[in-house]
């Protein structure tokens, strides 16, 4: 298949996810997050939402309880150093084993 | 009244697994600056580190229009973008947004920004400042702090950074404000605030940058707001002429609580070996432009 | 064919006047000599409402074509212009509007590059930008300046790729002329709207226009592969190679709503039997035929094959017409410094290998503005015969008209 068959002679691109990959590779450590803490899910409320507005990636869905998408995390820590009640743990990655992302997705949620 | 956390938006678009480094400042804020333009916009970027946030061909890590410009033509590329809306009659339909780093504002830039500011052309300028030319490797630029290391300046920058919105103030534009992407509704509101006025508005946008300031990506907030506590990043706009400090700017000037300079630098990398009396300098030059910030702010121009 | 009038104007005012007639809708403007009454008529014209178009007076040639960049890429018809220094100041927008596939048409006053200071008229500043891909034409006069920049929004908008309408300063910029000017039907019959840009700038399809692309092809988020930068260029190479065939067609089309055309890639003066060919671009050309009718009164069977498109260059064309002459003597009007004319260097390798080519000359002439009379042109041509009588193959470029050593 050749690239004539991308249909345009300049270079533009579409919106997707994922441009760099899957950035949650690039991860030294992974935020877990505390539900008895977290001030969303113990209130039952979506409330607070910092780690939400401070995430760079927009890999933190708001929620009482914000759900964080380990496919993308680059693990910054962000999150977890402004969280206001401690709930975000960074957790070493090899403390996990070998990194299954989709497997990490499902367990953040 | 000031928009709260809750109050933002939720719809994102700029996108996870983009390009951009770990704890990058300039995500916070462009999450913000699309939110407050609520998508309906284009935007004009030069060579920059959100050039390789926006993605490499063929995939795009925003979700709005996008165009690409050469380095110096940021400005001009806006200007163009919004004559060429005009002139197409679909100008209602989207907001300009110029948005380029400080070294592409404030040095290669300058010139094409000052025709537009002078022409009063109608977009919203943003630059985003993280303090040197960052993507190409953390050289210095004019609007790098003193005493601040980088790959131009080994031994520490000597010279204080140029005061752009000062610069864009003296064109006499409608809007000039500056704030810090760590604040995203302060940024979501200046956005917000420029998106209803014509002609041209400059933000200035303080983002914090781990790998070229020399810190831990997780600090990236707690460092962007001690910036603002130290008096060195200062939160404010001037709008028509009437300025007034924002947020957590306004709250220190009302406190009196700003924090020592000193502080801020014994944080980062870039700042490592910087002689005390370089520190007491920066810090006396600090002095005095914070005075200046609360006089204005009291005098309310 | 309807009735347009005709008119005494510079070669500027006819480039304006072809503006107006194309309705363009956005016009970036800085002054340089001897461009700037190009874009003083427009500011008029725009100012009066009569070309009803977006003024950007910007501050510098640089953000003149990256407004004209940016304007284009949202479905606007642009135009600016420039001269030397201008144009080299830009020169990295140049090659921007021509990779990113935008129509813009430029003129291009031709003026000497500094240093040292000269305002004066020779080809330097166009030709050291011939391979940043755009198209460019080369005006004989100011009635070839009105048509071909109406001509070149055509071959622009059908390719996407921009087109430089070139045109000697002062001789053709500051010199009137009479010029026929077409209707307003004419030129709206021969020139339709903008087609829809290859950019999409819709906020409801957002895309990113002119990213970073990679060396090898790279796939998107469903799996098709997708242009490297080579593809890329090969596709913009194509383009303008195309440009050999749509040029030549757009006068053909021109000529047939307007009733007069230019040859499109060349043009030729008492070609037919020449054995001894002048070949020069721009009015430089208008010289070269009277210098033939003196040579021919001498007994030398000479012609002019004049070029109007450098860019792509018609090696086709050249070879089909200059393969089995005598002599070529190519008049340059700038230089690689260190080599040759640029004209004469390209048309030398078209040739090369044609069993039956002829021995091609150089000289270079006109240099800053430097007086060139047919007269010189004729002596320039008796200096290159007796260079072909005495069996000389290479010679360094004649330069005209030099008075280094009295």
């Amino acid at each position: 298949m050749g690239t004539r068959e991308c249909g345009s002679p300049i270079a533009m691109s579409r919106p997707s996810v994922g441009e760099a990959g899957l950035t949650g590779d690039w991860r030294n450590s992974r935020p877990v997050m505390d539900a008895a803490k977290c001030l969303a899910a113990k209130s039952g409320k979506v409330t607070c939402q910092l780690c939400w507005a401070y995430c760079p990636d927009a890999c933190i869905t708001q929620g009482a309880g914000p759900a964080i998408d380990l496919t993308y995390c680059k693990g910054c820590g962000i999150c977890a150093e402004e969280c206001p009640a401690g709930a975000i743990a960074m957790v070493p990655e090899a403390e996990h084993g070998t990194c299954e992302i989709d497997a990490a997705a499902e367990v953040a949620r | 009244m000031p928009t709260k956390i809750l109050d933002l938006p939720v719809t994102e678009r700029v996108l996870s697994g983009n390009r951009a480094c770990a704890g990058c400042g300039i995500g916070i804020g462009l999450r913000a600056i699309t939110k407050a333009l609520d998508g309906r916009m284009v935007m004009t970027v030069p060579a920059s580190c959100l050039t390789v946030l926006g993605g490499m061909y063929p995939i795009s890590s925003v979700d709005v229009p996008w165009v690409n410009v050469a380095f110096p033509s940021t400005a001009a590329a806006a200007s163009g973008l919004a004559a060429g809306l005009r002139a197409m009659g679909k100008a209602d339909e989207m907001t300009v947004l110029a948005m380029a780093g400080d070294g592409g504002t404030g040095d290669i830039g300058i010139q094409a920004l000052s025709g537009a500011a002078e022409r009063n052309d109608d977009f919203i300028y943003l630059c985003y400042d993280n303090e040197a030319y960052m993507n190409t490797g953390t050289q210095r630029s004019g609007l790098t702090p003193a005493g601040a290391r980088t790959t131009t300046t080994w031994s520490g920058k000597r010279e204080n950074p140029k005061d752009m919105p000062r610069i864009m103030e003296a064109h006499g534009i409608p809007y000039v404000a500056s704030t810090s992407a760590v604040y995203p509704t302060d940024v979501y509101d200046k956005v917000a605030k420029a998106r209803t006025i014509h002609g041209l508005r400059y933000v200035h946008m303080n983002v914090p940058c781990p790998s070229g300031w020399g810190f831990d990506p997780k600090d990236t907030v707690r460092l962007g707001k001690m910036a603002v506590d130290a008096g060195l990043v200062v939160l404010y706009e001037v709008e028509d002429g009437v300025f007034r400090l924002t947020g957590r700017s306004a709250a220190l000037a009302k406190s009196g609580k700003r924090t020592p300079v000193a502080d801020y630098i014994a944080t980062q990398g870039r700042f490592r070996g910087m002689p005390d009396g370089s520190v007491d300098e920066v810090q006396a030059w600090v002095d005095a432009r914070w005075d200046g910030y609360v006089r204005r702010d009291t005098a309310g121009r | 064919m309807s009735t347009g009038t005709t008119e005494v104007m510079t070669g500027n005012e006819a480039a304006a006047a072809a503006v107006k007639l194309a309705r363009v809708q956005v016009v970036a403007a800085y002054p340089i000599t001897p461009q700037s009454p190009v874009v003083e008529q427009l500011s008029a014209w725009v100012e009066s409402g009569e070309l009803p178009a977006e003024f950007v007076t910007v501050e510098s040639e640089h953000s003149a074509l990256t407004v004209c960049i940016t304007a284009s890429t949202v479905g606007a018809r642009v135009f600016t212009a420039t001269s030397a220094n201008g144009l080299a100041y830009m020169t990295e927008q140049v090659w921007w509007a021509a990779g990113a596939r935008l129509p813009i048409v430029m003129c291009i006053a031709n003026r000497a590059m500094a240093a040292p200071w000269n305002v004066l008229n020779d080809q330097q500043d166009s030709m050291s930008v011939r391979d940043a891909g755009w198209v460019q034409l080369y005006c004989r006069d100011n009635q070839e300046i009105l048509d071909t920049t109406l001509q070149a929004y055509r071959i622009a908008e059908r390719l996407n790729v921009p087109v430089m309408v070139c045109y000697d300063g002062f001789l053709l910029s500051h010199t009137v002329m009479p010029v026929s000017v077409p209707s307003v039907g004419d030129a709206d019959a021969f020139l339709p709207k903008r087609p829809e840009p290859l950019q999409i700038v819709d906020v409801n399809d957002p895309r990113n226009i002119g990213p970073v692309v990679i060396a090898d092809p790279r796939a998107d988020a469903s799996g098709q592969s997708c242009h490297g930068y080579m593809e890329i260029r090969a596709l913009h190479q194509q383009a303008l190679l195309a440009a050999l065939e749509v040029v030549p067609e757009v006068d053909a089309e021109y000529a047939a709503v307007v009733g007069r055309g230019w040859g499109g890639l060349t043009w030729e003066y008492l070609l037919e039997d020449a054995e001894l060919v002048l070949v020069a671009a721009g009015s430089l050309g208008t010289q070269a035929t009277v210098a033939v009718e003196t040579l021919r009164a001498q007994g030398v069977q000479a012609g002019v094959l004049g070029i109007r498109c450098y860019r792509p260059f018609p090696a086709a064309a050249l070879r089909e017409r200059l393969v089995g002459r005598k002599g070529v003597l190519v008049f340059d009007k700038a230089l690689s410094y260190g080599y040759e004319g640029p004209i004469c260097a390209d048309l030398r390798a078209a040739l090369s290998g044609e069993p039956d080519a002829p021995t091609v000359w150089g000289a270079v002439c006109g240099l800053g503005g430097r007086d060139v009379s047919p007269d010189h042109l004729v002596d320039a041509a008796r200096r290159a015969l007796a260079d072909g009588h005495a069996g000389t193959r290479h010679r360094p470029t004649d330069w005209i008209n030099l008075r280094l050593d009295g």
